[in-house]
């Protein structure tokens, strides 16, 4: 019988020939990633379960990036850092992104791939639930607890259950102004925040062909937002050149048997999908922009894993050029590449930089998670009363962003960039 | 553990993890066992105000209510392992829902910190907070104390060995993986 791709993953990376849905099986990491939100506690389990003095299964397996909590004032947030730093040292990890140092990346989705962590047909286990991101480049990669990162850190191994996939196949070209955000988020509104529980969800179809890695990304990352285990999509010449620029090890491309089996199969004509929204306070809660254009907003919020990437600005700038946001806007370059491509990448010969400036947006934040998920009360962009933001982030659940009176609305970047012009839900298309 | 008697608190449809424990929070290490402590007072305080009763009184470290009783998806959201670990630390024994979210679920049975336990019934309709229960886990059953009505549970299915070891460290010791 058949096997998808993220079966045939699994069945490689626990040495089998191969595997079926609802197997527990006993997989090999390629990589293990870690923050500065999980990472200490990561490394508190793996320290109590191995000892003291124990060293990480491979040194070159192991990546730490901090990203959540670095431009604040908080202590402990610190000394999180700090901890890192010091299990670093102890071990001789070579991928630490330290924070204050030229080596700080930002946003850990959005750095691995950038700085050649994620190869097609690895396993890759992160500490965080978007870990799910890097299906983008046809591998397996999925978020797990500090307990089991723990595991991973010691024996570079994990028992998990193979997921059932679903396939989502999109045709067709997708209109102007909707962007792989509305995609997934149209399938996320489709089956619901638990539609995809313990599953795979395969994207695949010309549309998705047709999108650049960052926007596979996008789609990826807003698996787990559907509750799935991973997203995935098959690797082709974009991600073969994209993995070759940044990683010199090599790698396997694997893609799903004609006869793979599948729990669902849902498809889209891709000329039809709209600009959407995710309203309050689920990602599942879509609707068009169009429809509720008289939504009045108090912020725009532009950044995050999701929709702070080079491509998500591009799309911001693209809108926001030669006009002026009505509400305060936030611009959070997820990564530093990202940060500096806002001062080298241009739309009609001015900078991203300069277009944000001159539409009257706030200065940009350092790159990091900010205010995708509230944190410390000085964080910026944080809505610390009850702010109406909409954003290009991931999540919209109560509190989100910071507090519990605060809402958040999940749009895309142009979508987000066209309300900031109006103040109201925009449709892109409608300005 | 075969046997769990104490109150029920009741949550709907969808509890994130950012309501179980809010991000501001993610600064406490789980295993720095002061931290633990200070992340099971601040269990399930993002519930938003529609929940008249907070899960941990304010000024206590410890909950009233040994049982969470959910409904569909509880859990969805993070990965943070600071999710379970606050129930866990606030003194709950065992979530009860419809469904729960993939991560979620993974990290109480990895740190045993509480028991996951899948129900068809819609508990949590049913019950209120503060009722008495009793929970067997030998037959997989709620008593309601005061009607002495009894639901069934789901089986703990194919993660029980886990469970029954006490966790992913035990269970791989056990299994000689490590
Ligand atoms: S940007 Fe937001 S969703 Fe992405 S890793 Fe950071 S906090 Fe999580």
């Amino acid at each position: 019988m058949g096997m998808t791709i993220t079966e045939k993953i699994l069945a490689k990376a626990s040495g089998k020939p191969h595997c079926s849905p609802g197997d527990n099986i006993w997989v090999s990491a390629d990589i293990l990633m870690t923050h500065d939100v999980c990472g200490p506690g990561t490394i508190g389990v793996f320290q109590r379960e191995f000892g003291k003095t124990a060293k990480v299964w491979n040194k070159e397996g192991v990546v730490i990036i901090p990203d959540h909590y670095i431009f604040t004032a908080d202590e402990k947030c610190h000394r999180n850092v700090d901890a890192l730093r010091a299990f670093v040292k102890e071990q001789g990890l070579p991928f630490f992104y330290d924070p204050g140092t030229p080596s700080y990346a930002g946003v850990c989705h959005v750095a691995l791939p950038e700085n050649g962590h994620c190869r097609p047909g690895e396993v890759l286990f992160g500490t965080d639930s978007h870990t799910c991101t890097h299906g983008a480049l046809g591998e397996f990669a999925t978020g797990i607890g500090n307990t089991d990162a723990g595991f991973v850190m010691g024996t570079g191994k994990l028992l998990i259950k193979v997921p059932a996939s679903m396939k989502f196949e999109f045709n067709g070209k997708l209109p102007k102004f909707v962007t792989a955000k509305d995609i997934i988020l149209r399938v996320i509104g489709d089956i619901g925040v638990d539609g995809a529980t313990y599953c795979a969800m395969e994207f695949s179809g010309q549309t998705i062909s047709d999108l650049d890695i960052e926007e596979r990304m996008t789609i990826c990352n807003m698996a787990i937002e559907a509750g799935g285990k991973n997203g995935i999509i098959a690797a082709d010449e974009k991600t073969v050149k994209y993995v070759k620029e940044r990683s010199s090890k090599p790698f396997t491309c694997f893609s799903s048997d004609e006869d793979a089996k599948y729990l669902s199969v849902r498809k889209y004509d891709a000329s039809k999908l709209e600009p959407v929204v995710a309203m309050p306070f689920s990602p599942d809660n879509v609707k068009t922009a169009r429809s509720m254009k008289t939504f009045k907003l108090d912020r725009s919020y532009i950044g995050s894993c999701t929709g702070g990437k080079i491509i998500d600005f591009i799309m911001a700038a693209e809108m926001l050029y030669g006009k002026k946001v009505k509400i305060p806007t936030f611009i959070v370059p997820a990564t530093v590449t990202v940060e500096k491509a806002l001062k080298t990448e241009k739309v009609n010969g001015k900078s991203l930089l300069q277009i944000f400036e001159e539409a009257g947006c706030e200065k940009p934040a350092p790159p990091s998670c900010a205010a995708c998920l509230g944190g410390p009360i000085d964080t910026y962009g944080r809505s610390n009363t009850n702010e109406i933001c909409i954003s290009t982030t991931n999540r919209n659940f109560p509190g989100r962003m910071g507090s519990k009176d605060s809402q958040t609305i999940l749009a895309s970047p142009y979508t987000a960039a066209a309300s900031a012009v109006t103040g109201y839900i925009t449709d892109p298309r409608d300005i | 553990m075969d046997k769990i008697i104490g109150k029920v608190f009741i949550t709907g449809d969808n509890i994130d993890t950012d309501q179980i424990i809010p991000a501001q929070y993610l600064n406490l290490v789980p295993t720095i066992p002061e931290e633990y402590k200070k992340l099971g007072s601040y269990a399930l305080c993002g519930l938003p105000d529609e929940y008249k009763t907070r899960y941990v009184a304010e000024g206590k470290m410890e909950t009233d209510y040994a049982i969470v009783i959910g409904g569909r998806n509880f859990g969805c959201g993070s990965s943070r392992e600071h999710a379970p670990v606050s129930l866990g630390a606030s003194g709950c024994k065992t979530v009860i829902a419809n469904s729960f979210a993939r991560i979620f679920f993974r990290n109480c049975i990895a740190t045993g910190e509480v028991y996951p336990v899948e129900t068809s019934e819609e508990l949590n309709k049913s019950l209120k907070t503060g009722d008495e229960v009793e929970i067997s886990f030998e037959n997989m059953t709620l008593k309601e104390l005061k009607t002495g009505k009894i639901h069934q549970l789901k089986n703990l299915g194919d993660v029980k060995s886990v469970i029954e070891a006490g966790g992913i460290f035990n269970y791989a010791r056990k299994n000689k993986m490590i």
